[in-house]
């Protein structure tokens, strides 16, 4: 049975696009079919982190209209071959996303996909209203800032009261929590809430933590997924996200400060 | 900084991390948030919180404002939690 993963967290800005496309690409890489939707229409970004954005034609919402079909629309990706992007459109506002024809796209989407991964936009209005509405899980981002942990409080509150498997009273919505930016340095030293204390807040259990890493803007640059990049700390951090998704058993990493090598020290580390 | 500023600063102890307080922060609003979404406020409570005011009213000369009925949820339990402020010269007994 295919699965939507929203990638969701209220608060704008905490890396649901970056991990939209790294967790779509780690899933087509273990060999899923697996197809990202960009829901931030209007301000559509999914297509420049996947590298694809010179070969949009057609995107969602002329999908949704009948302009184009299905098939047209879908972009492979460059970098896997079981990956495919549905771009968000530029130029209509977003209520040009209408439920019905979501749910037709999703429906049509299950068909041939493993995996639907739906990258929603900032806020809790229509938008990320549509992105989530459909789901089965959902991937909550979370930064550790106080702003970035309310609002995930808030959306796990709109997914429990108000998503269609809550309103179809179907088994609810599998949340996981993915904190991202974490910074373990600014944790020891006091200055950052740790992961223990984000989880505790938030009660989801924990899919794992991504490290604040400069890679990441070097990835966006180059239009390629940050799960890309060779022995970058964020990639494998993803890599393990991945795997976790799919049952395995793989511990946590990169939450704990490392300690500085004369080397890192003399000459920096990434 | 001063001697005095500096014996201050050690009576006072260590300060609190920043961390400790957004964490603390943090638990104390969404408590609340919570408490006032979905289901967690039944449709009898403003009824209820009216007859509590009337009973209230009988024996005590007191503001409404000064009353609060809340439900809050605990964990497994909801909790009815009826908080009556006191004019300063009164007492019940
Ligand atoms: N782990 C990370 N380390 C460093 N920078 C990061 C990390 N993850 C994301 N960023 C940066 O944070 C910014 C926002 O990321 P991204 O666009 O993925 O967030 P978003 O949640 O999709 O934003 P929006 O709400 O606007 O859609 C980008 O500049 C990105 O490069
Ligand atoms: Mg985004």
């Amino acid at each position: 049975m295919a699965k939507v993963i929203v990638v969701t967290s209220g608060k704008g800005g905490v890396g649901k696009t970056t991990t939209s496309a790294s967790f779509a690409s780690g899933l087509a890489l273990r060999g899923n079919k697996t197809v990202v939707i960009d829901f931030d229409v209007g301000l559509r970004n999914l297509d420049l982190i996947m590298g694809c954005e010179r070969r949009v034609v057609f995107d969602i919402i002329n999908v949704i209209n009948g302009d184009a079909i299905l098939s047209r629309a879908l972009i492979k990706d460059k970098h896997c071959d079981n990956l495919y992007v549905l771009p968000a459109s530029q130029t209509r506002d977003k209520d040009a996303l209408s439920l019905e024809g979501v749910e037709r796209i999703i429906n049509e989407l299950k068909e041939t996909f493993d995996y639907i991964v739906c990258d929603s936009p900032a806020g809790i209005e229509h938008g990320a209203f549509s992105a989530m509405y459909f789901a089965d899980e959902a991937l909550v981002v979370t930064n550790p800032e106080v702003s970035s942990v309310r609002d995930s409080d808030r959306i796990l509150g709109i997914l429990a009261a108000k998503s269609k498997r809550a309103v179809d009273g179907l088994d609810p919505v599998k949340e996981h929590l993915l904190v991202t930016r974490y910074n373990p340095g600014r944790v020891a030293a006091g200055e950052m809430l740790s992961v223990e204390d984000i989880q505790e807040i938030l009660r989801i259990p924990l899919l794992g933590v991504i490290p604040e890493s400069e890679s990441v803007l070097q990835a966006s640059n180059s239009g390629t997924p940050a799960i890309h990049l060779d022995k970058s700390d964020v990639a494998e951090a993803y890599k393990d996200v991945v795997a976790r998704f799919m049952g395995d058993g793989v511990p946590m990493r990169f939450i704990t400060a490392e300690k500085m090598g004369l080397f890192k020290r003399l000459f920096g580390g990434r | 900084m001063s001697l005095i500023d500096n014996l201050l600063d050690y009576l006072r102890g260590p300060e609190k991390k920043t961390a400790v307080v957004a964490k603390e922060r943090l638990q104390i609003i969404l408590a609340h948030e919570r408490a006032g979404r979905g289901a967690a406020t039944p449709d009898y409570l403003p009824a209820l919180q009216e007859e509590l005011l009337e009973v209230i009213a009988k024996y005590i000369h007191i503001d409404r404002e000064k009353i609060k009925v809340q439900l809050e949820k605990h964990g497994e339990y909801d909790v009815l939690e009826l908080n009556v402020t006191l004019p300063e010269h009164q007492r019940i007994l």
